[in-house]
This record gives C-alpha cells, sequence and structure tokens, in this order.
C-alpha cells in the first residue's frame, strides 16, 4: 500500500498528491510516469510524474479529474492510501546541452513539463518556458516554472491571467525571433499538435508525451500503440515522448475516443453512487 | 479385467448455459468417476506416460494412491514434482504429452491422466489443510524476475532447498498468463491464488508492482546482494500483423482484450472501472490457445457472431483439442484458409470490416506443415466490427534491453543452456517463455525447475570455492 501524504487542491478538478513510494522515488527521472490503482475495482491510471523527492520517498502527480477514476482518485485525501502504484514507466526524457530549449505547458501538462525544465535547466540549456491554461484557475505552478526557467511567458485562453491567446501564440513570436534549438510541448492532444505544427515549418526538433489510454504499461498489451513516422510505437516502453512531426495525431485522437460510451456509464454509476441499483 | 476402451467423460456446464457467465466450463470428476478412470490404468512397469511429462511426475504411483483411494496421498506424490498440479491438470496440452505415451491408448482412448490430476488436486485444495513445513534459511538469497509459471517453479523450488526467495512481479497480481491471459471459465482465479498462497506459505517473498529494468536492473539486484538471478519474463509482446487499418478503435490484440477481462474483471464493469468492448460480430485472427480464449470471451461478452480467421485447414489448428471442441460447442465459427490482409474503418476510426483473402496448402515446408499459399483474386470482406489479433507473442524487451551483457536471438530470446537456464551472464538464468518463445504452462515449468537445480549447484560450488 502507498500512503498519500500530501495533497493539494489547485481548482475543483486539478489536484495534486505526494506519494510514499521510494522504490519509485529511487530510479525516476524527468520525462517517465507510474501507473496508480485506486482500490481492487479501481482502473489503471497512468500519470506522469510531476516531481520527485528521492529522500523522502515520494513522488509527486498532478491529475486533471476528467472522468470516472480520477474523479475517484480526487476525493482521497492525505493519509489514504493507493493499492497499486508502478514505476518509473517510460523512457526517461533525453536530457543534454542542447543550447537554448523552449518548454511548453499546457493545461495539466505543465506539471510534466517541470521536471523536464529543471533538468535541461541543469544540463545548461538556456530554457524559455511557456505555460498556459484555459483559465487563472487551472494554472497552477507558476512559480515553480520560473525558478527552472531563464523566462517565463504565461497565456490563458480567456485573458482572466498573464496574455490572452494560446500558448503556441507565443511559442511563434519567439521562434520568430531567436533561434531554438529544441522545443518540448506537453498537454492536451490538440495543443501538442498545434505545438507541433508551429515549429513543423522550420524543423525544430520538438518532443511530446503521448498519453494513450494504457492498460499493462509495460509493452504486453499493445493499448497505447501510436504511429509515428508510419512505424507502429507502444507508448508506454517506446516513448511516452515522441518526434511530434512525425506523431500521427489523427490516430492518436481517434484511440483516445474509444471508450466514451463506456465513460459515460461509468460516470452514471460514480454519480448515484453505484449501491442503487439504478443502472 | 476387462480393457474399458472409453475415457470416463468429464461432466461439463451445458454450452448454451455457459455462454452466458464465467464460471468453469469442465467440472471435474467425482470421486466415483476419478475411481472408475483409475481403474483404466494398468501400471505399467516402464510407463510411456512419465517419459512423456516434462516434468517426469510419477504417473503410475499417484493412480495407484487414487485406486486405494488415498487422494491427499496422491496429491501428495505429484507434488513432488509439480507444484501447480491444480493449474496443470486443467490446462496441460495432455494429449500431446503423457497421454500420448500411454500404452491404453493404443487400443482405446488413453487414461485421462490430466483429469485425474486435477481432480486429486481440487480435493487436496479442499481437505488438505495442512500447511507445508517452512525450511528455515541457508542465508542465501536468489532474486526471481516475473511470476508466470517458471518463476513460481523456481521460486518453490529454491525455497524448499533454504534459499531466501524474492520473486519481482511487474503487475499488481503475480501469476503472469495464468492470471492476466487464461480466461476464468478454464482456469478459475482462486486456483491459481491458491497456489500462490502455497508458495508464500512455503516463505516465498512475492513484490508486486515491480517492473525490474525500471526499478532496479538485473545488474542492480546483483550488486545488491543477491547471490543469484531468475528471469522468467515470459512472451508478453502482441505481435500485430502489419496490415493496414490495424490501430483502428475496436482492433484488440489478445493480450489487451483478455487483460482487460481477466485481470481488470472487464466483464463487470462498471461495478469494476475497467472497460472492455466488443461488438456484434468478432473476428479473431490465429486459431492457438489464445485465439480460443479469446473467441470464447468474446461470446460471453455477448457477441452474436464470432469467427477463428485460420491461415490452414482445421488439421493444423495449435490450439488443445479440448478447448477447440469446447470453443465449437458454443458456438464459435471457423473460416479456415483465409487470412486477412486489410482491415476497414469508418470516418471516426471504428472498424467496420475485415478484407481477407483465401488460402490453399502446398507443398510441406521446414515445419512439416502443408505451406499455405494465397489465392489470387480471391479477397472478400467479412462483415465485423471487433477485430482481435491472436498470432502470438514475442519475448518483452525490458529486462533484455535493460541488462547488460546478457546475450539475446535476433528475435529478443535470452541465450540459455536447456538444463540449467545459465545464460551469458554469471550467477543469471533464465527459462519459460523469455526462452523459448510462447510455449506451454508444464515447459515454462520445467525450466523453472531445472534453474533452481542448477542455481542450487552454481551457489553450492560458490560457497565451496570461496
Ligand atoms: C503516460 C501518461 C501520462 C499521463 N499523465 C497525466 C498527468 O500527469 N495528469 C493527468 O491529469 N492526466 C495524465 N494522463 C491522462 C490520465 O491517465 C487520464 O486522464 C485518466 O486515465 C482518465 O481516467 P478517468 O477514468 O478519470 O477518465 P475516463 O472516464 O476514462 O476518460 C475521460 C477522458 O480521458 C480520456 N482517457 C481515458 N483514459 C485515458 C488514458 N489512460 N490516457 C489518456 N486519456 C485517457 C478519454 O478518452 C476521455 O476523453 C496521462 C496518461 C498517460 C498515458
Ligand atoms: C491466453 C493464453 C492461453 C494459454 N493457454 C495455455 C494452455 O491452455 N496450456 C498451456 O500449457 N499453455 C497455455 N498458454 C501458454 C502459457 O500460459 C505460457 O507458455 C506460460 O505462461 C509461460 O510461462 P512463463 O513463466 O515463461 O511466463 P508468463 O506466464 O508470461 O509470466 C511472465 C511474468 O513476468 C512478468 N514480467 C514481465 N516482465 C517483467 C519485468 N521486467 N519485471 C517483473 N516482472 C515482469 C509478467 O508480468 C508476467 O507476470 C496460454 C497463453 C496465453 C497467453
Ligand atoms: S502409460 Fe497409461 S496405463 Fe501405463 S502407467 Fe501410464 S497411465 Fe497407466
Ligand atoms: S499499455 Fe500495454 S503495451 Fe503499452
Amino acid at each position: 500500500m502507498y500512503q498519500i501524504v500530501r495533497k493539494k487542491v489547485f481548482s475543483p478538478t486539478l489536484k495534486l498528491m505526494d506519494v510514499q513510494a521510494p522504490d519509485v522515488a529511487r530510479n525516476v527521472k524527468a520525462g517517465q510516469f507510474v501507473i496508480l490503482r485506486m482500490d481492487e475495482m479501481g482502473e489503471r491510471i497512468p500519470l506522469t510524474v510531476a516531481d520527485y523527492d528521492r529522500e523522502a520517498g515520494t513522488i509527486t502527480i498532478i491529475f486533471q479529474e476528467v472522468g470516472y477514476s480520477t474523479m475517484a482518485l480526487g476525493k482521497l485525501e492525505a493519509g489514504d492510501y493507493l493499492l497499486d502504484f508502478v514505476g518509473p514507466l517510460g523512457e526517461p526524457t533525453d536530457v543534454q546541452n542542447f543550447g537554448k530549449v523552449v518548454c511548453v505547458g499546457g493545461g495539466v501538462g505543465i506539471a510534466p513539463i517541470f521536471p523536464i525544465a529543471r533538468a535541461l535547466k541543469e544540463a545548461g540549456n538556456e530554457v524559455i518556458s511557456i505555460i498556459g491554461a484555459r483559465n487563472k484557475d487551472l494554472l497552477f505552478w507558476e512559480e515553480e516554472m520560473r525558478a527552472v526557467s531563464d523566462r517565463l511567458y504565461v497565456a490563458t485562453d480567456d485573458g482572466s491571467y498573464g496574455r490572452q491567446g494560446f500558448v503556441t501564440d507565443i511559442l511563434k513570436e519567439i521562434i520568430e525571433q531567436e533561434k531554438v534549438d529544441r522545443v518540448w510541448g506537453i498537454g492536451p492532444l490538440v495543443m501538442m499538435r498545434a505545438v507541433s505544427e508551429v515549429t513543423r515549418p522550420s524543423g525544430i526538433k520538438t518532443i511530446v508525451s503521448m498519453n494513450p489510454i494504457m492498460v499493462d504499461g509495460t509493452g504486453m498489451c499493445g493499448a497505447c500503440r501510436i504511429s509515428v513516422g508510419n512505424e507502429t510505437k507502444f507508448a508506454c516502453v517506446d516513448g511516452p515522448e515522441f518526434d511530434g512531426h512525425l506523431v500521427d495525431w489523427q490516430l492518436a485522437i481517434r484511440r483516445s475516443q474509444m471508450y466514451k460510451d463506456e465513460e459515460k456509464r461509468a460516470m452514471a454509476k460514480g454519480q448515484c453512487g453505484g449501491g442503487c441499483g439504478c443502472h | 479385467m476387462p480393457l474399458i476402451k472409453d475415457k470416463t467423460p468429464m461432466p461439463a456446464q451445458d454450452a448454451k448455459a455457459r455462454i452466458k457467465n464465467f464460471n468453469e466450463v469442465a467440472l471435474g470428476y467425482s470421486e466415483e468417476d476419478a475411481l472408475k478412470e483409475a481403474e483404466r490404468c494398468i501400471q505399467c512397469k516402464k510407463p510411456g506416460c512419465r517419459q512423456g511429462c516434462p516434468v517426469q511426475v510419477n504417473i503410475p504411483e499417484f493412480i495407484a494412491r487414487i485406486k486405494e483411494k488415498d487422494f491427499i496421498g496422491a496429491a501428495n506424490s505429484i507434488k513432488e514434482y509439480n507444484n501447480l498440479p491444480a493449474i496443470c491438470g486443467r490446462v496441460c496440452p495432455q494429449e500431446n504429452q503423457c497421454e500420448k505415451y500411454c500404452v491404453v491408448g493404443k487400443k482405446g482412448d488413453p487414461v485421462a491422466i490430466g483429469r485425474l490430476e486435477r481432480f486429486v488436486a481440487d480435493y487436496a485444495m479442499a481437505n488438505d489443510s495442512a500447511k507445508p513445513q517452512r525450511i528455515p534459511s541457508n542465508g542465501k538469497k536468489v532474486a526471481v524476475v516475473g511470476s508466470g509459471p517458471a518463476g513460481l517453479t523456481c521460486a518453490a523450488d529454491l525455497r524448499k532447498m533454504g534459499y531466501e526467495v524474492t520473486v519481482f512481479e511487474a503487475l499488481h497480481v503475480p501469476g503472469g498468463v495464468l492470471m492476466y491471459g487464461i480466461p476464468e471459465f478454464r482456469l478459475p482465479k482462486a486456483v491459481v491464488q491458491k497456489e500462490i498462497d502455497t508458495l508464500r506459505d512455503l516463505g516465498v517473498e512475492i513484490k508486486v508492482n515491480s517492473v525490474i529494468g525500471k526499478i532496479e536492473t538485473v545488474n542492480q539486484l546483483l550488486e545488491q546482494g543477491y547471490d543469484a538471478v531468475f528471469i522468467g519474463t515470459g512472451a508478453g509482446l502482441p505481435y500485430f500483423m502489419n496490415i493496414p487499418g490495424e490501430n483502428y478503435n475496436g482492433v484488440y490484440s489478445a493480450n489487451e482484450f483478455l487483460t482487460r477481462v481477466n485481470l481488470m474483471k472487464g466483464y463487470l464493469f462498471p461495478e469494476y472501472a475497467t472497460p472492455v468492448k466488443v461488438g456484434r460480430r468478432v473476428a479473431v485472427c490465429g486459431a492457438g490457445n489464445v485465439a480460443m480464449d479469446a473467441a470464447r470471451t468474446a461470446l460471453r461478452l455477448g457477441a452474436e457472431e464470432v469467427y477463428i480467421v485460420y491461415r490452414r485447414s482445421k488439421a493444423e489448428i495449435p490450439a488443445r483439442h479440448e478447448e477447440l471442441e469446447h470453443a465449437l460447442e458454443e458456438g464459435v465459427q471457423l473460416v479456415l484458409l483465409t487470412s486477412p490482409v486489410e482491415i476497414l474503418g469508418n470516418e471516426e476510426g471504428w472498424v467496420t470490416g475485415m478484407k481477407c483473402i483465401r488460402y490453399e496448402l502446398g507443398e510441406p515446408d521446414e515445419s512439416g506443415r502443408r505451406k499455405p499459399i494465397p489465392v489470387e483474386g480471391s479477397e472478400f470482406v467479412m462483415d465485423v466490427d471487433t477485430v482481435i489479433m491472436a498470432i502470438g507473442q514475442g519475448p518483452n524487451p525490458l529486462v533484455p534491453t535493460t541488462t547488460e551483457g546478457l546475450a539475446t536471438t535476433k528475435r529478443g530470446n535470452i541465450v540459455a543452456d536447456e538444463e540449467t537456464g545459465q545464460t551469458s551472464l554469471e550467477g543469471v538464468f533464465a527459462g519459460g517463455d523469455i526462452v523459448t518463445g510462447a510455449a506451454t504452462v508444464i515447459l515454462a515449468m520445467g525450466a523453472g525447475k531445472k534453474a533452481a537445480q542448477a542455481i542450487d549447484a552454481y551457489l553450492k560450488q560458490k560457497s565451496n570455492g570461496n
């Protein structure tokens, strides 16, 4: 069992937890993820590692409540336990001194971009970060990001904080004005696709972190397959990071919709508590 | 004594009823059935059956115990050679092993050794509450990677010799394919669980949620104080056919489909949170045990039509006879001499059909089987909305790619000595599907057993040398 030692609520649907998992904390690197299960009946939920503390043996996760399982997870409090917590999974980010890099985090994607930006900074890069969200309430870790970046830009879709607009608007301006050696973009699929489209004409290598539906996370089931450069890859073991210019976005978006109807059923159960027999 | 030509039938759930539930299909012998069947064994002096058993269970002896109604004694006799009798009694391909060499089989049906094994194992589980004796530790530690039949067997044997054994398992439950692959209706999970509990009673430590290669490498395990490592990580990498449309929604690997159902209890969705989707018309590509399991599972999830699409003819079907028969009884349909060439889909990316081509059988190839040759111009479209790929699995690359100095074959299997499991690395042994490629439960167990012997010999020699 893995104890939740801290919980922080950013907004009603956006939450942070520190989980006691010393075996994972010992070897984890930026870019990797974990899979957790709340209880016997729970789904295996993949979440990127947002931060870690090797000494305390904790892993930080930040998640958006989008469906039945993440909502149930959001109800847990510090002191509660998770049944399973496996990791670190996936390949770590390829961290080198590339020169000048831009790290773009959209929505909950700010969480996974943070350790990557930090590692890139430590490796000697000049790090420019752009973070954005739909509105001010969904924005978090501005100070944390500022601390690991040479420059930080903030955008909100509705203009409730920072600049009004998309993170890609800012990215476009930057790459028009200065020479950038590499870009990371993490966030919702459509945002990562947009980031890749912005950098495609100038050919700046752009890394995205794919989050397809997963089951085992060890390369056993093939659920997480995506197409990169016309080759099928398993995101859990070959990724989750890939070259955004080579990803088949349409396929990735379609596959993420696979269980839409089932999710509605699970949500309906969640709302009435499930014990009522009404479904 | 007159020879009874036919084997005692095993009661089974009626086909119409059973496709609506996940309960076990074959119900097992009663005491009476078992005694009747045991009588058919003529207690050969040179028993062919035993030679045909990959772990050399003393078959005439355990059958003799049954005749004496000493069922617990029979179970203990099997357990001297086989730690997982309730599992083997259910899933071993006996027709190609012990039963194939049974003398009685020359004039009629062979003795139903598998069914008898299952009977005594179940009897002992229900009636023998004696906990195994805990062997004191000899102070040496062995790490076992993977908790499938290979790893579990190796762990149990080493613990019985006094080693401290830790099993590392990537998933949240131990058991490997026995838990995530083979369905409940063929191998109840409670049976596997009980066998695993017995290992825990012996003092084997099992750490779930531990992916070796990620949490720690094999080399690190050795550096950190394990005296030897056994790798039994199986053939968990699903193969796809690399045909167009294979990533449409509604195309599953058999592994994903079965894992959602068996490990995550998708058939109880939404009570259990993991969904599984099965359409009205399902094509399963392949005809091994995995394909049969996927097809029968799809039926139970409510599919109206389920097809097994196979390149060769019925005679070449690699699945166990009993499973094929059960599948046909349940209404699974065979589409033989046929192979998919493309999966068709709609705008939203959902499967709408499968384009296939017909095959005919030519001359026998290296494998001795007649080679399937595509018939030109014979393409046709099958009207299906779900496709399950069950065309085989390769070695899971996580351990091979993270273990420095570990030799592998071109296909990625670990190179290990057949008799000892010794790999190219000192102190590292391997066995089961990760070495042989996808095979059987009993062969994986046999490999685990041999490796346990070899690890014992290696560690004894090492401490004598020092
Ligand atoms: C490697 C990886 C890292 C991730 N990191 C984070 C993270 O740091 N923070 C975070 O909030 N989310 C992250 N996700 C997404 C997160 O796993 C899903 O949001 C979650 O599993 C949805 O579960 P649910 O039952 O609440 O929602 P559901 O009801 O299952 O689904 C709601 C929506 O999410 C989509 N979805 C369902 N399952 C997944 C899945 N496994 N991955 C992606 N989308 C899915 C559905 O298509 C649907 O649109 C990550 C996913 C992966 C694969
Ligand atoms: C659906 C299906 C039906 C089958 N039916 C039959 C049958 O009827 N009869 C029969 O004899 N055989 C059958 N087989 C084959 C049989 O199950 C396998 O040959 C056997 O399980 C192989 O055993 P193993 O111990 O080598 O590996 P597995 O059973 O595959 O176990 C390997 C274990 O290692 C774990 N693992 C992998 N990588 C790591 C890692 N890096 N760290 C930690 N753990 C790891 C896996 O999670 C898994 O639990 C079937 C197989 C399938 C898939
Ligand atoms: S070969 Fe057949 S008859 Fe002979 S001992 Fe074995 S099971 Fe009995
Ligand atoms: S999640 Fe199963 S292979 Fe990636």
